[in-house]
């Protein structure tokens, strides 16, 4: 068993981190503030093929693994969240069911475009009465000649404001239950469909996450995904593939929670030495090293698993709740083992325990995850 | 021939691990006890030979039958103009050469390519130059690599000289390595400090590498000239003495003509054709620029100040004393915060982490979060009223006063 | 138009820390990277094919592992890489590197421009550059922080301490260039997945190229180090006494003789 990186997968690494350096690093803190969505830096990263990162080249993608993905979305997140979701909903909501389920009509007009960066992509499940229960969900879809006719809203979607590409879930038949949900590629400024405000929230501040609201919106039936009531596995199958993402995402923070307290522990000193010298600090370094390195082994674990062909929904689940887990807790730590300083807006760590609670509950709360794997287990 | 190898005696070796510290290329290691070599690292540099405390160290070199470098004789500085006036590196070049040629017995002389420059050449006799060769035409105004490598390495061939001196500017940069190629010898770039080894009477090259974060000192033993960049700045400057006495050759270089040199003892001929070269260059046009805005990242030289400059007129004082010394202003965080002085400044968490030669840090406390972006500076110097500042635990050397009479005093003594 | 550019691979000198108990380098954990002044040339040279078309052929001398940062190169846009390596070439100062540079550009065959970055930020001699173009006998810009091609001619601005000079040249021509002169592109993903599925990295070594042994490594190297030493210095913490005046008269003096001033 390797644990290394190969070579080729160390590089994509190193370029993610340069990139992350001088273009993302030096506007994260300020973009938590203005909430502005970096769309220069998007254009960047489409430039260098890192938003089609694990798609075919003959699809416009960069012909790279999902653990490359997963290392993007993670070296991303080490300096900005926003910037690491943003990746992780366009890539793995967003392109990736068309990679999946679409005919080759459909993979050339959407996934090329977003695999290629020149759109961006979102993915549209969850309404005010569907989270957890998301198949209760009540936006229709009605067939009604050439078109099917949506009506219905989701909320709480990322990349809503500046998305081209929307993969949206509708029933179209009701007496089915999960059976009767489908998916449909859903255009931006397509009659019918508009966008709510942007939501103010408690962290990835820069995210640009609103409510759709569909009102009669027309879409040619071409834009059904695979067929009528496949919707329910397409989501089930993509949420699988996003989990491995945003654990990426929490990996992403936690590495950087932990890099900032090793670096004041050696600093900051107190009572005549560095703090990192006493055994509270230490212990503390300690553990939270130690989940860091946990949660890794779990992330790549469950990407190397989804290339390799196998059923991966167990371990991306696992990797999912676990990262997620500790980056709220070495976020926690990181913010205590700065005191003062940590509370403060100056030092980077506040922003990092507020983008890191996210993880926690979207793409499927913890509670889901840990239901996923305790029932792969008592099957 | 074989492979020249870094060979390690098994005998003699102590298992100190002193040459495992010194690699720079982490090419050794130990191995039951014993210090042995990667080979695939080794660049044979050389650096853990002479440490190694009881000489198990050795590389291996094929005895080669050394050259007869009698015939160079004499230390050379080639002077630099611009635009007909001397470069400072000239004069200090000329200063440190003449150290050079008294510890090894020989003359001085400073070479100088220009098309009105005879005036000013005269000047280095009272720095210490015996001979000033100076070779003027129209074509040698400015400096092209093609002409003046041809002429230098005729009159190099011609009067072989040992040693060989010139600026490490950015003109000096193009024509060292030229030069040394032509004349297949070695040269040491951006050399700090000079000397003659007292055994074996060659030249002692002192210079930076890796970023600054190594020094090594180079020898060129077997060939001829010994040849050396000198950073501008970094050799004093003596006294000129201008009783000094001392000669001036003119070379005359004409297109396709040869060089008749008339010197009161000698006359000797040296063509230095330049209309037979092919190598088309010319200068379209020569601008000066004043510098760009604030470059902290850069900078060597960082004069800092924070709440004890009191106000934003305070600045002028730190601003003066930057420009005396050719450096940048920086802040701490709370000046920024009040306006005193513009964010771009500023130095710290929040604002630039630099690396500076020497960052002063004026009316600063020295809280953590300015220490983070500066406490890679090579130098710190701390002025404050405050004898328990934090600053004063991290700098070299502190002084204990208000930065308002210590800076203008500062600026005075630079100014001199 | 064929363009070369020469690189090196390097340790990364400015996270290199010094061990301030023993006085030496750590070298662990210090990633190497392409030369920075390197990179700018190869984006030039990269920028050049995009206007005029061509090939671009990227050449090191180095170790085995020199072959990651050739693909780097490859990545960012290179067509093709080759790497010099032979054990014969270890110890070799700049003249002798620059001798079996200029030999495998001679085996390259046809060129027209040669892109270099001025200095690396291990040696920092910066002299490699122009004598690979003394050996090949052809003219030499360095310096470079801006390049132009415009027919026949080429024009480079050239930094002088104090501005800049422009200077008119004719292919063929060797320019070394600073890091002003432009900004790299990062290599993109598929250019990294392209360099290691497609390509196919060329090594040669001294039989390869005919070389004379006597001019390579130890051998060839008119210069050698005698020593080496790390220089650092405790931090004094050292308060000056005495009046204003002496105060600071102590303190020029100091800044003097470290040479800071």
């Amino acid at each position: 068993m390797n644990f290394n990186l190969t070579d080729q997968q160390e590089m994509i690494r190193k370029v993610l981190k340069d990139f992350t350096e001088r273009e993302v690093e030096p506007i994260a803190a300020e973009i938590d503030e203005t909430c502005e969505f970096p769309v220069e830096n998007l254009k960047k990263m489409a430039a260098a093929d890192i938003m089609g990162i694990p798609f075919p080249q003959k699809y416009g993608g960069a012909g790279a693994d999902t653990l490359s993905y997963a290392i993007a979305v993670e070296e991303l997140s080490y300096a900005c969240a926003t910037h690491g979701v943003i990746l992780s909903a366009h890539t793995s909501l967003g392109a990736d069911p068309i990679a999946k389920y679409g005919t080759e009509e459909q993979k050339q007009k959407y996934l090329v475009p977003l695999a290629n960066g020149e759109k961006l992509g979102a993915f549209g499940l969850t309404e005010p009465n569907a989270g957890t229960d998301a198949a209760s969900q009540k936006t229709t879809a009605v067939l009604d000649g050439d078109e099917y006719v949506i009506n219905g809203n989701k909320i709480f979607i990322t990349n809503a404001g500046f998305a081209d590409i929307f993969i949206i879930m509708a029933m179209t038949d009701k007496s089915q239950g999960t059976r009767g949900i489908s998916a449909f590629i859903i255009e931006k400024d397509t009659e019918g469909f508009t966008l709510g405000k942007k939501e103010v929230k408690m962290g990835i501040n820069a995210s640009d996450t609103r409510e759709l609201i569909f009102k009669n919106c027309r879409i040619p039936k071409e834009n059904l995904l695979a067929k009528e009531g496949y919707g329910f596995k397409i989501a089930m199958g993509t949420l699988d593939g996003g989990r491995i993402g945003i654990a990426a995402q929490a990996l992403g923070i936690a590495q950087r929670a932990l890099d900032e307290s090793v670096q004041y522990a050696k600093e900051r000193e107190q009572f005549g030495r560095p703090i990192g010298k006493f055994q509270a600090i230490q212990f503390k370094i300690a553990e939270m090293a130690t989940k860091v390195e946990a949660a890794r082994n779990l992330v790549y674990k469950a990407a190397l698993k989804k290339d390799s062909g196998e059923s991966f929904s167990t371990e991306a689940a696992m990797a999912k709740y676990f990262a997620s887990d500790i980056s709220v807790d070495v976020a926690r730590e990181a913010i205590q083992i700065l005191g003062g300083y940590g509370y403060m807006k100056e030092y980077p760590v506040e922003r990092l325990m507020r983008d890191a609670k996210i993880t926690e509950i979207y793409e499927g709360t913890t509670e889901v995850q840990k239901m996923v794997i305790g029932s792969s287990f008592l099957r | 021939m074989g492979v020249i190898m870094l060979k390690i005696s098994e005998d003699k070796c102590i298992g100190c691990k002193i040459c495992i510290d010194k690699c720079p290329f982490d090419a050794l290691k130990m191995e039951n006890s014993i210090a042995v070599v990667n080979a695939e690292k080794c660049t044979l540099c050389g650096a853990c030979v002479e440490p190694c405390p009881v000489d198990a160290i050795a590389l291996e070199q094929k005895k080669k039958s050394k050259k007869d470098l009698s015939a160079y004789k004499g230390v050379w500085v080639l002077a630099e103009q611009r635009e007909n006036q001397l470069m400072n590196v000239s004069y200090e070049l000329v200063s440190e050469g003449r150290k050079l040629a008294d510890a090894i017995n020989e003359d001085l002389s400073a070479v100088i390519l220009g098309s009105n420059i005879k005036e000013e050449a005269k000047k280095l006799i009272a720095y210490g130059a015996d001979h000033i060769y100076i070779i003027e035409d129209e074509e040698l105004k400015d400096y092209r690599t093609s002409t003046y490598t041809k002429v230098i390495t005729d009159l190099i061939e011609s009067y072989k000289p040992e040693i060989v001196l010139l600026g490490a500017t950015h003109n000096g940069r193009d024509l060292g390595p030229r030069l040394s190629a032509r004349l297949k010898t070695g040269l040491t770039a951006d050399c700090t400090k000079l000397e003659i080894d007292e055994e074996e009477g060659i030249l002692l090259q002192t210079r930076p590498a890796f970023g600054g974060n190594l020094m090594a000192t180079i020898i060129c033993p077997d060939h001829r000239p010994q040849m050396s960049t000198v950073r501008p700045g970094v050799m004093n400057m003596v006294e000129p003495d201008e009783k000094r006495k001392g000669d001036i050759k003119e070379v005359n270089v004409k297109l396709g003509e040869s060089i008749d040199l008339n010197v009161k003892r000698k006359v000797f001929n040296v063509t230095s054709d330049i209309s037979k070269i092919d190598i088309f260059t010319r200068i379209k046009e020569i601008v000066k620029e004043a510098r760009a805005s604030v470059n902290l990242e850069d900078a060597d030289i960082i004069v800092s100040g924070g709440r004890g400059v009191g106000n934003p007129k305070g600045f002028g004082i730190i601003k003066s004393l930057a420009s005396a010394l050719n450096g940048e202003v920086g802040a701490s965080r709370a000046v920024v915060d009040e306006g005193w002085i513009d964010q771009d400044h500023q130095v710290g968490q929040t604002g630039k982490t630099v690396k500076p030669k020497l960052y002063i840090a004026c009316g600063i406390s020295g809280a953590i979060q300015h220490r983070a972006g500066m406490n890679g500076a090579d130098y710190i110097i701390a002025i404050n009223t405050d004898k328990d500042a934090d600053i004063f635990g991290i700098c070299d050397y502190g002084i204990v006063g208000d930065l308002h009479t210590i800076v203008p005093l500062m600026i005075e003594a630079f100014a001199s | 138009m064929n363009i070369i550019v020469c690189i090196k691979q390097v340790p990364n000198t400015n996270e290199v820390k010094i061990d301030p108990k023993k006085g030496t380098l750590i070298r662990e954990g210090v990633p190497s990277i392409i030369n920075p002044e390197d990179k700018h040339g190869l984006e030039e040279a990269i920028r050049l094919k995009e206007k005029v078309g061509g090939k671009i052929t990227v050449l090191t001398m180095g170790p085995p592992q020199a072959k990651v940062a050739l693909k780097e190169a490859l990545a960012m846009g290179a067509d093709e890489a080759i790497l010099v390596s032979d054990r014969a070439f270890a110890g070799s100062d700049t003249l002798a590197t620059s001798y079996v540079l200029s030999k495998a550009i001679e085996k390259i065959g046809a060129f027209d421009i040669i892109f270099c970055g001025r200095q690396a930020i291990d040696g920092d001699t910066a002299q490699v550059g122009p004598q690979i173009a003394e050996n090949l006998g052809i003219s030499q810009v360095t310096y470079a922080t801006k390049f132009e091609m415009n027919g026949d001619l080429i024009e480079v601005r050239r930094a002088l301490e104090d501005g800049y000079s422009v200077v008119e040249t004719k292919l063929p021509v060797l320019v070394t260039v600073l890091d002003k002169i432009n900004k790299p592109r990062y290599p993109s993903i598929k250019g990294v997945v392209n360099a290691f599925s497609k390509s196919e990295i060329k090594v040669l070594s001294a039989a390869d190229l005919s070389l004379d042994e006597e001019r390579l490594g130890l051998d060839g190297s008119p210069t050698k180090v005698k020593k080496t030493f790390v220089p650092t210095h405790e931090k004094m913490g050292e308060i000056l006494d005495g009046t204003p005046e002496e105060k600071v008269s102590k303190l020029i003096n100091i800044l003097k003789d470290v040479k800071i001033v």
